[in-house]
């Protein structure tokens, strides 16, 4: 697996020095060379059918994936991670914070013919953002109005100070914008458009078989020039991952996005020369392995207990024998592909050591009773991802040899969410932590107390740090970028301290993708981006 | 007319029972934790609390669960299976989407199984304890032993990546929609590796099971008489044996044809194809009830139906069985 290792320094010379990327990027030049082919059908993976393709109303990759080249959003990330302007062609903040404007790009029509105008952004930032979306409503929560005084401007407005580059970082996913004619009567949720979407983007929704596969075609009336260049792109349901390797390896898959085959799978095509098997083009999806503490068992509201579990776990033994390359150590809740927010490792960092973990447990007073058990614990590992099952095991296996023994209950995913998040029936639970940009859209919200009970991914653990509520609503409506980021980094110190939940893991989604393919992965988020440059060489 | 009072008392009798299994199914979801909100959220990635709450309102859990149930039964009662949550439209179309490949699925390694059962069980009863025998029945053995999921990847793998003959997956080509006879011909080329896969199992179990009564009938004392009549042997084991021994199989069929819609959730995966164990899974996964639900009244209709026949089918065999009822 050279070669991913390969891919993994290339991206990050390309994100922190300039000067080495400049070298760094040159192979990639003879891409740039051949001549873009027109034509050809792109087939991709998919493997968990969603129940609407709507990306105003899912911030999920599964919609993303097919969603995103159908619909646009106002902005996108460019390849060094920077916001840029897709159906927004500029944008500016007022010193306060309360207002950004948004100027939209001119005649663009949406698939049906209609005009796009500030309109539609408005009234898919008012019903759909602010109402309906995840993770949307919470960025939108204090939008008070969007006005649009011509038909290519939109100011939004808000009760409190919104950090610009906040709200840059989360429209790339949290910022499609639907069409005001299809939506504005009746119940969005059940709007047949849902399933059927009509956006501006490069494709064109053609149908949808449920079950079997979803196809879009090049759309000849886009609005960048020359775009885009397949003619077609095919989704096919695949739910068995094994198969879809198969079919990877049969031709009859270009593309397996986000970690879609096993990782014994992933390992072997990324030995195939018709494959690139990368975390390129993943990195604004970037999750963290967790072990979520609940405090209601007294033993782990005790500080040493938690730190003494961390201790007994060799993480780097473990990445480096079930994960191999596709994951590396953690440091905290702010991965590091975070170039705008990454803390260091110089926050508390709990290395293998297993004397201390159990000095640790002795100093709590828990001594090991007979057989050497000192008490036991139940374990609920989340089912998405081979990583979490090996990670339960190893844990279970760990945590036995400090006289910890683990049960390991299993559930799908409702009830891994009802067990943990709402019935609170857990005493570990394990599962990933998604980053999204900004550790303001779904990182804070594992930390801070009051979250409603039965919020997925939320504080659901009876912790609560005045010190760090604190530090989160300030940097969630600090404006001055520098202080934000020195906010969030005090935030990091503080839970890496405190540890409610440890987050020691990084992993970055792996694409697999045939060789064939050009002007991929160019972006951190490209599996959901427009793919309007992608093409096809012979 | 006997049939036809037959028919009726089989119906009368699964009614209830058809009830029962809904009830059953009903009371085992809900004590699975968590809801079809708790699902989606989980797809979703995450979401706000008033989000859910909203949702749960959508799709009628605010309810308590005899409601809910009541709700449901109500319904069933005036032929209305309901609204699907993650197919956003009635269950009665999202079935019937699904049925025909079931079916046609079903129907293929059926029929592939009992006739090649048939005749290897033949050939070993014939050739009982000499080559043919062994190399059949080691041969059943190893069919029966192997996971049919495994079997169907070693299919792809086979025929698919290193040869290219069939294609891995999928109901039908989507590349080049065809027409009339070249898209029935597609579907029957995409069905091959299925059919095979889904049929080995069951192939084992008649082959064992046509031996055996072949062994016992041929042992019976009317095809001594048969033998002594200097009829040939092809012309005894065809007229005489074959229509005797054949009950036993029958009997299978009728019992298997419900364990092939739940054996077809693996090969279905495997292949992608559209059918109703995939929607099936994917309903208790999601905790869309109403599906699910929906899928267990269609499978028991489709259990009866199969059952209905075959006791039609052993009355055509053994004229003793009709005449008793």
């Amino acid at each position: 697996m050279d070669f991913t290792r390969l891919e993994i320094n290339r991206r990050t010379a390309l994100l922190t020095s300039a000067a080495i990327a400049a070298n760094v990027i040159n192979p990639m030049r003879a891409f740039a060379q051949e001549t873009p082919r027109k034509g050809g059908v792109f087939n991709v993976h998919y493997g968990a059918e969603q129940r609407q393709l709507n990306p105003s109303l899912q911030a999920s990759t599964g919609v993303y994936i097919i969603g995103g080249k159908i619909q646009e959003n106002l902005v996108d990330l460019d390849a060094d991670g920077k916001p840029v302007g897709v159906l927004a062609e500029s944008w500016e903040a007022t010193p306060d914070g309360k207002t950004v404007t948004f100027k939209l790009r001119k005649g663009i029509t949406w698939h049906d013919g209609k005009p796009f105008t500030s309109d539609d952004v408005a009234f898919t930032a008012m019903n759909m953002w602010k109402k309906i979306l995840n993770y949307g409503s919470t960025l939108q929560l204090f939008l008070t109005a969007v006005d649009t005084p011509d038909p290519q401007t939109a100011i939004f407005r808000y009760e409190r100070p919104m950090p610009l580059n906040l709200l840059l970082r989360a429209l790339p996913d949290l910022g499609y914008v639907s069409a005001k004619h299809l939506y504005e009567n009746g119940d969005i949720r059940q709007n047949p458009t849902n399933l059927a979407p009509v956006g501006t983007g490069p494709f064109k929704f053609v149908k949808y078989e449920r079950g079997q596969y979803i196809i879009a075609d090049r759309n000849p009336d886009y609005w960048r020039p020359n775009a885009p260049y397949l003619d077609r792109i095919v989704w096919k349901v695949i739910t068995d991952r094994a198969a879809a390797a198969a079919q990877m390896e049969a031709g009859e898959l270009h593309y397996s996005p986000f970690s879609g085959l096993t990782i014994s799978d992933m390992a072997r095509l990324g030995k195939d020369k018709r494959f690139i098997v990368s975390t390129k083009g993943n990195e604004g999806n970037a999750r963290t392995n967790t072990i979520e503490f609940n405090f209601r068992r007294k033993e782990l509201s005790d500080i040493r207990v938690r730190r003494a579990i961390a201790h007994a776990i060799n993480v780097p033994f473990f990445i480096e024998n079930f994960l191999g390359d596709f994951a590396k150590l953690g440091t905290g809740p702010i991965p590091s592909t975070s170039t705008d927010f990454y803390p260091g490792a110089d926050t508390p960092q709990y290395p293998y050591d297993k004397a201390k973990a159990v000095a640790l447990l002795n100093e709590a007073g828990y001594k090991p009773g007979p057989g050497g058990t000192r008490f036991s614990l139940r374990l609920l590992p989340a089912p998405w991802g081979e990583d979490i099952s090996l990670w339960s095991t190893f844990i279970q296996q760990s945590l036995q040899e400090i006289g910890i023994p683990v049960e390991i209950v299993r559930n799908d995913g409702g009830g891994f969410l009802k067990q943990v998040y709402d019935d609170h029936a857990f005493d570990l639970a394990t599962g990933w932590h998604q980053y999204r940009n900004d550790p303001a859209v779904s990182t804070t919200v594992w930390y801070r107390s009051g979250q409603p009970k039965g919020a997925p991914w939320t504080n659901q653990w009876d912790w609560e740090n005045k010190t760090v509520d604190k530090t989160i609503d300030d940097a969630a409506t600090e404006v001055d970028p520098v202080k934000r980021k020195a906010l969030y980094a005090e935030f990091v110190k503080e839970v890496n301290t405190e540890l409610p939940v440890w987050m020691p893991i990084e992993q970055i989604f792996v694409t697999v993708i045939t060789a064939k393919a050009r002007n991929h992965s160019n972006t951190p988020r490209w599996g959901s981006s427009s793919w309007h440059d992608l093409w096809l060489s012979a | 007319m006997r049939i036809l009072s037959l028919a009726g008392r089989r119906l009368a009798a699964s009614i209830p029972t058809l009830f029962l299994i809904l009830i059953g199914v009903f009371l085992l979801l809900q004590m699975a934790p968590g809801d079809t909100v708790d699902a989606l959220m989980a797809q979703m990635g995450g979401g706000d609390a008033a989000t859910a709450r909203e949702l749960r309102q959508f799709y009628g859990l605010d309810l308590s669960i005899p409601m809910q149930l009541a709700n449901y039964l109500w319904r069933l009662v005036r032929l209305d299976l309901g609204f699907s949550s993650i197919y956003g439209k009635p269950v009665a179309s999202v079935i019937l989407e699904r049925l025909p490949p079931t079916i046609l699925l079903m129907t293929a390694s059926l029929s592939f199984a009992f006739f090649f059962g048939l005749v290897f069980g033949v050939i070993a009863a014939r050739g009982v304890n000499r080559w043919p025998d062994t190399l059949i029945s080691t041969l059943g053995l190893i069919f029966y032993a192997t996971p049919s999921f495994w079997f169907g990847l070693m299919a792809i793998v086979v025929f698919s990546v290193y040869l290219q003959w069939l294609p891995s997956g999928g109901f039908e080509d989507i590349g080049t929609m065809q027409t009339g006879l070249w898209r029935v011909l597609d579907i029957a080329r995409h069905l091959v590796l299925p059919t095979f896969t889904l049929g080995l199992i069951f192939l084992a179990i008649y082959l064992r099971i046509m031996r055996a009564s072949m062994l016992e009938v041929l042992n019976l004392d009317f095809v001594r008489t048969a033998r002594a009549k200097g009829l040939d042997e092809t012309h005894v084991v065809t007229r005489h044996v074959l229509r005797n021994a054949l009950l036993p199989m029958v009997t299978l069929i009728g019992l298997q044809a419900g364990t092939m819609l739940g054996g077809s959730v693996v090969v279905e995966s495997v292949f992608s194809l559209p059918g109703l164990g995939r929607l099936a899974y994917e309903s208790v996964v999601q905790r869309d009830l109403n599906t699910l639900l929906g899928i267990v009244f269609v499978s028991a209709l489709l259990v009866i139906v199969v059952n209905f026949v075959t006791d039609l089918l052993y009355a055509r065999l053994d004229p003793r069985i009709s005449a008793d009822s």
